[in-house]
């Protein structure tokens, strides 16, 4: 499957039964393979309807909204791998953001201790998630479906009773604001444009996923919990360990992307995130993950986030109208699954 | 069908000097008002392969559950080298030396063979969090484990899901071995398979047998189950129709009572009532008729 193919010794023999698989027909292999060609294919389409898109300043502007989908989308890679969705995903960022900016500004906490407890409240959403999945044996689809449905309702209903509004502003007027400003929403000046510093963070989320995915035991138990749950808690994988493990580092990204949304605007609304999930889903089916568990990778999530951030900025320099974003959204995940679908029958094929 | 089965080597049973690995002795399981296993006894040497025989519902699949720690038993022991022994996971009868390999195999389709190999005893190298899955000694071990099976596996990074069901009966079976299992619980292990197929799951009963390993072979089919058997346990209904060392039954006794004789003469007579297809009756009858009673 997706293995590494690292470099096996020289003296190996090669054995007659297996067919030399080409270079392009292992290229296919790999479930990221169809969300780069995607990329390229929107990258090329935008580039020909508009030249800032492919100028710094454009660059900058579809690496932003790619970088923050990006690094939620590779956690969501990991839990689907493991078979189990998160909706609340999206909506666990703006109880990040929120519990921040409420702590600090109406609590008047330190901005660094609200961040912790705010981190505290999102890792014990996702153990909740975890926890309730492999207690009641239901699928985590219903499961965090409700869980949504509830921190929507407790965003909005506990805004609204603290601060009378349903947006929590001022936070850039609290003390200590520059130190996790810096972390989260410091701007990078290379070659003359701007970058913000959280397309660094996507990369390193990128890069540690992809490296505990394929190099780590935790990152077999995934693919094992994933592809076949019963099957592995036979031979002693921790399953249950492992999928809380994957709810919580879900809601770690997104306490993580929700103080980058916070420190960046200096103020959060109490709908922030909501319908996100959808997209970070979509970002990692386009990247080749399975719904069904099992398989997938990490790198092709932060590539299908990568398509879906340029696709929103695309439309807009193309001179189109935004609201026509989801519809191409739609298309590209209706074409990914079945390209993914054609590829791996391809693939499967030529392993016979 | 049997003519492909090895033959078993007629030197081992009863060659064991001390005691049994694992003695099963008077086990009983209840679901409720279910009786799912009574009073059910029987042995397990190293070096010897013990067969339990039974229709579906005999309760083999409990007694293998209770065997490998998922339940425990209501009444009676096991002892393993003659230590009353209790498992209460799965683990406890893993550490215990006792592999089971499940009908599913407990393996991922999808995953490659040798991260099935080594799923949940992954080795490492590396410190604290540097730690990582040593993925060279996990492919070299499971081509090195294979290989001493008697299988060459083309591609260790092929999935687990395009290999044939004997192939992968045998990874499950490798896998047990290297991890140090005293003794294997096969469930089932030919009973999806075709003749030739089944005759090779069958030659590596005999392997694991002749490395000193006790072996538990479930099966329906007296004629996989004969060949290879030092020890049969029949069960029917949950009841041991009962425990027999290899020379005390002959094959034909021993097909004749899984079979259940005096059910199959009842069905020769409803066959011969439908009158209709030319003999099938009379046909059944003959081969009741021929076996001894």
């Amino acid at each position: 499957m997706t293995a590494t193919t690292t470099a096996t010794p020289p003296p190996e023999v090669r054995d007659e039964r297996v067919a030399r698989v080409g270079f392009w027909r292992r290229l296919l292999l790999k479930p990221e393979f169809g969300s780069l060609i995607g990329a390229l294919v929107v990258f090329v389409f935008f580039a020909t309807q508009s030249s800032v898109f492919w100028h710094a300043s454009g660059v900058a502007n579809w690496l932003d909204p790619a970088s923050t989908y990006g690094i939620m989308a590779v956690v969501v890679a990991l839990l689907m791998i493991g078979g189990h969705f998160d909706l609340s995903a999206g909506v666990q960022l703006g109880t990040a953001g929120l519990t921040t900016a409420i702590l600090t500004t109406e609590y008047n906490l330190v901005v660094w201790v609200a961040m912790l407890v705010s981190l505290a409240v999102c890792l014990g959403l996702g153990f909740l998630n975890g926890y309730l999945v492999i207690r009641t044996g239901l699928p985590s689809f219903i499961i965090t479906l409700s869980t949504f449905l509830m921190i929507q309702g407790l965003n909005l209903g506990l805004t609204k009773a603290i601060t009378n509004t349903v947006s929590v502003g001022g936070i850039d007027q609290e003390p200590y604001f520059g130190g996790p400003e810096k972390i989260f929403a410091s701007q990078v000046t290379l070659f003359g444009q701007k970058y913000y510093i959280a397309i660094l963070w996507w990369v390193v989320f990128t890069i540690v996923a992809t490296y505990v995915l394929m190099k780590t035991r935790f990152g077999n138990w995934i693919f094992a919990v994933g592809g076949d749950e019963t099957a592995s808690r036979n031979v002693g994988v921790p399953s249950n360990r492992t999928t809380i493990a994957l709810f919580m580092i879900v809601s770690f990204a997104a306490w993580f992307v929700g103080q980058i949304y916070l420190f960046r605007l200096t103020s959060i609304q109490a709908n922030a995130g909501f319908g996100f999930e959808l997209i970070y889903i979509a970002a990692a089916v386009i990247g080749g993950c399975l719904l069904t568990g099992g398989y997938g990778s990490a790198i092709g999530a932060s590539i299908g986030a990568l398509l879906i951030g340029m696709t929103s900025q695309g439309i807009v320099y193309a001179g189109w109208n935004a609201d026509w974003f989801k519809f191409f959204l739609g298309a590209m995940l209706l074409l990914a699954v079945l390209t993914n679908q054609i590829v791996r029958k391809y693939a499967e094929q030529s392993r016979r | 069908m049997t003519e492909t089965a090895p033959e078993a080597t007629p030197a081992s049973p009863e060659s064991g000097t001390d005691g049994p690995l694992l003695e099963i002795r008077e086990i009983s399981k209840f679901f409720g008002s279910v009786i799912s296993l009574q009073e059910i006894s029987t042995t397990v040497r190293a070096g010897q392969v013990t067969c339990i025989l039974g229709d579906n519902g005999a309760g083999k699949s409990t007694l293998i559950k209770i065997l490998s720690g998922v339940y425990q038993p209501d009444h009676g022991q096991l002892l393993m080298n003659d230590v009353p022994m209790t498992f209460s996971t799965p683990r406890e009868s893993l550490d215990a030396g006792i592999a089971t390999v499940f009908q599913d195999l407990a393996m991922v389709p999808l995953m490659a063979i040798w991260r099935n190999f080594f799923l949940g005893s992954e080795p490492t190298k590396g410190w604290g969090p540097f730690q990582r899955f040593d993925q060279e000694k996990a492919k070299r071990v499971t081509r090195k484990e294979m290989l001493d099976m008697g299988i060459d596996i083309r591609d260790p990074d092929q999935p687990v899901g395009t290999l044939s069901g004997g192939e992968r009966q045998s990874v499950a079976i490798a896998r047990a071995v290297h991890f140090g299992a005293k003794l294997l619980i096969l469930d089932e292990p030919t009973s999806a398979l075709g003749v030739k197929q089944a005759g090779v799951v069958l030659k590596y009963i005999v392997q694991a047998r002749d490395r000193g390993l006790g072996v538990i072979f479930i099966t329906h089919n007296p004629h996989h189950a004969y060949p290879v058997g030092d020890r049969f346990l029949l069960l029917k209904r949950g009841k041991s129709l009962g425990d027999f060392a290899k020379s005390e039954i002959s094959r034909d006794e021993l097909t004749r009572l899984m079979a259940g004789g005096a059910e199959l003469e009842q069905l020769a007579h409803e066959l011969d009532r439908e009158g209709g297809r030319g003999g099938i009756g009379a046909e059944m009858a003959a081969e009741v008729q021929s076996l001894p009673h």
